[in-house]
């Protein structure tokens, strides 16, 4: 009985195994294809994090954790510690993601909350085209306009008013000298950069917040500015937070628009006014220069470190976008 | 007679307050929108000094001309405009057909293991740094072989293809299930059905997704730099170093000589006008499909 139950249902299930397949013959090639084309996108991420560790090894053997904690950049005597360069991008960064953040949040809260429908797309658009302006062009125009136009009068005044040390002896990020390119220069263009990443994802989180928060908000008797400020934001907070973070990682590794207005020297120092050096741009810079094997292995290692914090920072930033505002039916439309 | 008093003084109060909390609302909102203005400033000021500036040292003979020393005239850019169409058109030769794989995938299993993983995995791959792509394809590409035009296509290509994927993947996404399984009810297998009809009817999304994706690496310097290297020659080699209009740009702008700085801009005015035209004409192709795809 068993046997001859068991026989049928083979015979059954292998039929109709056959005419699905007859049905839709190709499709296990395409499933194939399609299934190997996302698992290449996948697998680039995880061989760049590879290629780099292996190519580093030089002077993850010689230098080990002093190169991120020793402050002497030396190829000559081949001496490497990136420590000016990590205290530059993170000077650099933290900036520009402090002048963008209200900026950022403002323009969102005027997108989702304010702005009339069709000018809600025009003004959007105009904001996030500031993404679209490649790096090297912010970085002629901060060479040939802003600093001299924005950078330098600001950083003078900045100077000669809190940057007196007698006046003010704790605060050293505003003394001086001062020459135009500057940690300010580059912190100013950077948060121009990442405007636009901050003001859009912080305006997809605000439209999924769900609209009867701002209703009962509101029948209780708050201002639309109460509404946002007490009940909208602390609503999207995660997700305003993830934006932040993106911005973060755009500002770390962008390389050109930096490059061209930082100074590029190599010097820790306290203060906003004087000329850096970040990650991304003693990379781009010293590379030509790199000929001896444990120096080039030096800037893959740099390379590293930027994949490792930019990859980390965008995923905690995804995760908390994706835990507010994933699939809104704004975003789809 | 006391107590009403004070219930007055506190009308009163109370009224004060609440005309400071209309004033605030005012205010504060007023603020968001003057933010917004502040946000079109540094575009507006970027835009008007390179359409300026660029146009002044703008000519025929510019865009005609190859590389000349700066006691020569300065000379043209031509080999930088054939070299930046060979490095995009091979990056997105490389890049749409993977991008339209995956997004074929990523539409169609949106919710299984894979599918969540790589929707996720886009969005972290279009945060790298392009340094460090640049930084990669150097590895596996370079170190040993020399610069290479192919290995700055393979870069840019990497830039493209999350860009590739997102629109693709939106507007697969718009074409309504019902064609879809029609197509399948009638037995055509899901690859004759993807090619043939869902491909077919999200067509604008790829041709905007191509349109983004090249106007994102137009600009692009930092990963050719470990890549393509830049060339004064007008070459069209693969497996040679080629010249390319922002590495140019880079180079130029740096230059202590006047002419250089001029040239630039007028670099600049080239490179900006593509990305500016690439980027309103996606934004307009997309409103127009979602528009006549609400409507239908």
């Amino acid at each position: 009985m068993t046997f001859s139950a068991s026989h049928k249902f083979k015979r059954v299930s292998s039929s109709r195994v056959g005419r699905a397949l007859h049905a839709s013959r190709g499709d296990i090639p395409f499933k194939t294809v399609i299934i190997l084309s996302s698992l290449s996108l996948l697998g680039l991420m995880v061989g760049v994090g590879v290629m780099l560790w292996l190519r580093s090894g030089p002077t993850r053997e010689t230098a080990g954790w002093s190169f991120v904690t020793l402050n002497q950049w030396n190829p000559v005597g081949e001496v490497f510690g990136a420590l000016p360069f990590i205290v530059g991008t993170l000077t650099t960064s933290l900036a520009a993601v402090l002048i963008a953040l209200p900026l950022g949040l403002g323009i969102a809260v005027f997108l989702a909350e304010l702005c009339p429908l069709q000018l809600r797309t025009v003004v959007g658009f105009m904001v996030e085209l500031l993404a679209a302006i490649p790096s090297v062009v912010y970085g002629a125009w901060g060479i040939f306009v802003f600093i001299p136009a924005f950078v330098a009068p600001v950083g003078n005044w900045l100077m000669n008013t809190f940057g007196n040390p007698n006046r003010f002896p704790y605060l050293p990020i505003f003394q001086g000298p001062f020459f135009g390119a500057s940690n300010l220069a580059a912190g100013l263009i950077l948060a121009v950069m990442i405007l636009p990443t901050i003001s859009a994802i912080s305006r997809d989180v605000l439209l999924a917040v769900p609209r009867v928060q701002r209703e009962a908000a509101l029948a209780l008797g708050s201002t639309e500015w109460e509404t946002i400020w007490q009940v909208v934001l602390p609503y999207g907070l995660s997700g305003i937070l993830g934006a932040v973070i993106l911005g973060l990682g755009r500002a770390l590794g962008e390389t050109m628009a930096v490059t061209m207005v930082i100074g590029n020297v190599s010097q820790l120092s306290a203060s906003l006014l004087s000329p850096g050096y970040t990650m991304a741009s003693v990379i781009a810079n010293e590379w030509g220069e790199s000929r001896t094997p444990l120096y080039a292995s030096a800037l893959l290692e740099i390379g590293l470190l930027l994949f490792i914090t930019s990859l980390l920072l965008n995923i905690v930033a995804r995760l908390l976008v994706w835990s507010v505002a994933r699939k809104t039916p704004e975003q789809r439309a | 007679m006391s107590e009403s008093k004070s219930h007055q003084r506190r009308l009163k109060r109370s009224a004060a307050h609440e005309r400071f909390r209309r004033a605030g609302n005012r205010v504060m909102l007023g603020l968001t929108g003057l933010m917004t203005l502040l946000a079109i400033v540094p575009l507006a000021w970027i835009l008007l000094e390179v359409f300026m500036r660029g146009s002044s040292a703008m000519s025929i003979e510019f865009l005609t001309d190859t590389f000349k020393p700066t006691s020569m005239g300065g000379g043209g850019v031509w080999h930088a405009i054939v070299g930046t169409g060979i490095l995009i058109g091979l990056a997105a030769l490389m890049a749409v057909p993977v991008g339209i794989l995956t997004a074929f995938y990523v539409s169609e299993h949106p919710n299984t293991t894979l599918g969540l993983a790589v929707r996720f995995g886009t969005d972290v791959l279009s945060g790298l740094p392009s340094i460090v792509v640049g930084l990669f394809v150097y590895t596996i590409m370079v170190s040993g072989q020399g610069y290479s035009a192919l290995a700055g296509s393979v870069a840019l290509a990497i830039l493209m293809l999350p860009v590739v994927v997102r629109t693709t993947e939106e507007m697969l996404k718009l074409v309504p299930r019902s064609l879809r399984e029609a197509s399948l009810a009638l037995g055509a297998p899901e690859w004759k059905t993807s090619f043939q009809v869902m491909l077919p009817a999200a067509t604008t999304g790829v041709v905007t997704g191509l349109m983004l994706a090249v106007a994102r690496v137009a600009g692009e310097t930092a990963p050719l730099l470990f890549t393509a290297l830049g060339s004064n020659n007008l070459s069209t080699a693969l497996d040679k170093p080629i010249a390319s209009l922002p590495l140019v740009l880079f180079k130029y702008a740096l230059d202590p000589s006047r002419v250089r700085n001029a040239q630039a801009w007028a670099i600049a005015l080239v490179i900006v006008t593509l990305v500016l035209i690439l980027n309103i004409g996606a934004r307009l192709i997309a409103l127009w499909r979602t528009t006549r795809g609400v409507t239908q």
